[in-house]
């Protein structure tokens, strides 16, 4: 302990939009928390709960999800059916106790990389207002679900 | 198929409270296809009750299974090995499953996960309606298959009550009135006269247990007869 407090972000976004955003800021070297991990996703629409809710048990401070803009889903509604998701997860870690206020929806267009930058920044800054993620700081369990057969 | 809806998070968290091994048995068919108790949703509750347990400093280890009918003998044995391990099991089948789940195997405390709704219909993309009671005297034939029992909130058998408005119920300005629907799908068939019929007050004297035997089971044949 005593350690500081460096946030673990987790990112997943698509390849068309956010991705390409993501890529762009990196071109305008705009300046943004190292803290995020990206997964590219080919759309958003792939996020299931399931990756959520196991990005925390992993140990995740917080998660983002980032789509396109709404109306511009390279698979029309992807975006839109990530968003449903999003928000029911959101339910979910109230449940549980972890709050759902550790992970948000973003729609970020292509083109648009300072929004990208400015989400990043807002998440590392709640991450620090709602401090690490308490399963991340227990000890390893030990069994899990076996969840990975369910993926299989 | 047979409709239900997930417990609250709580009410299940509670009842596992004092278990330590937990199996999350998931049903294949009906629950499965209202999104509420298959092998993925069951995985989201696994998920859930873990991370609670080690929020709440509880050891505790949640694990999944998933048969295609816990309504079916043959294929509730493929659990044996996961209860075996378990200390309680969730069920996230009907009723009917979780009780024959918990029949099948006695010894182990079996938990529901589910609340079992209605017998019912995929209206749209993630919506089911009720349609069916199981009242065991249907009246679709005469009715143009619309369920005056199930349709109707004071489930009339001749005929709408006082409150229809402009063929919508009284007790919801949304819900279409049973028998206005009956009455149009008459109307298109040319079975208008079906409306003359009586159908008479339903005798639950004989609404028991159920047990159905199909006439070809009737007689069981012993291997050397």
């Amino acid at each position: 302990m005593g350690e500081k407090y460096e946030p673990k972000i987790l990112a997943l976004i698509c390849t068309y939009c956010t991705y390409t955003a993501a890529d762009m800021a990196g071109s305008m070297r705009l300046q943004y928390p190292p803290n995020v991990r990206v997964i590219k996703l080919l759309c958003t629409g792939k996020v299931d709960v399931i990756y959520l809710l196991e990005a925390f048990k992993a140990g995740a401070d917080v998660v983002m999800v980032s789509g396109c803009e709404i109306g511009d889903c390279h698979f029309l509604e992807g975006n839109l059916r990530a968003k449903e998701r999003v928000a029911h997860a959101k339910t979910l870690l109230d449940d549980l106790g972890l709050g759902g206020d550790r992970l948000e929806m973003f729609h970020i267009g292509a083109s648009d990389a300072p929004k990208w930058a400015e989400a990043v920044k807002l998440m590392t800054r709640r991450a620090h207002e709602l401090g690490p993620n308490p399963l991340g700081r227990k000890k390893p369990r030990a069994a899990q679900t076996n969840i990975e057969e369910l993926r299989a | 198929m047979i409709v239900a809806e997930r417990k609250p998070f709580d009410e299940i968290a509670a009842a596992t409270s004092g278990f330590r091994k937990v199996l999350v048995a998931a049903c294949g068919t009906c629950v499965a296809v209202c999104l509420t108790g298959g092998e993925k949703e069951a995985g989201i509750l696994a998920a859930q009750l873990d991370m609670a347990a080690t929020l709440g400093d509880r050891e505790q280890v949640f694990s999944v299974g998933c048969v295609e009918r816990q309504c079916d003998r043959e294929f509730l044995e493929e659990l044996g090995p996961q209860i075996a391990e378990a200390d309680a099991v969730i069920s996230m089948a009907c009723g009917a499953g979780i009780q024959f789940l918990a029949e099948a195997y006695p010894d182990t405390p079996v938990l529901s996960g589910v609340n079992t709704t209605f017998i019912g219909v995929n209206e749209d993309v993630g919506v089911w309606t009720e349609r069916c009671r199981s009242c065991r005297d249907c009246v679709l034939s005469i009715t143009g298959g619309v369920c005056p029992i199930a349709l109707c909130p004071k489930g009339m058998l001749n005929g709408p009550c006082g409150g229809a408005d402009q063929g919508k119920c009284e007790t919801d300005r949304e819900r279409d009135c049973a028998w206005s629907v009956i009455y149009r799908r008459l109307e298109n068939t040319g079975r208008l006269a079906n409306l003359e019929e009586v159908i008479e007050a339903r005798d639950h004297r004989d609404l028991l247990p159920g047990r159905q035997v199909h006439p070809a089971y009737q007689r069981r044949y012993s291997a050397h007869e």
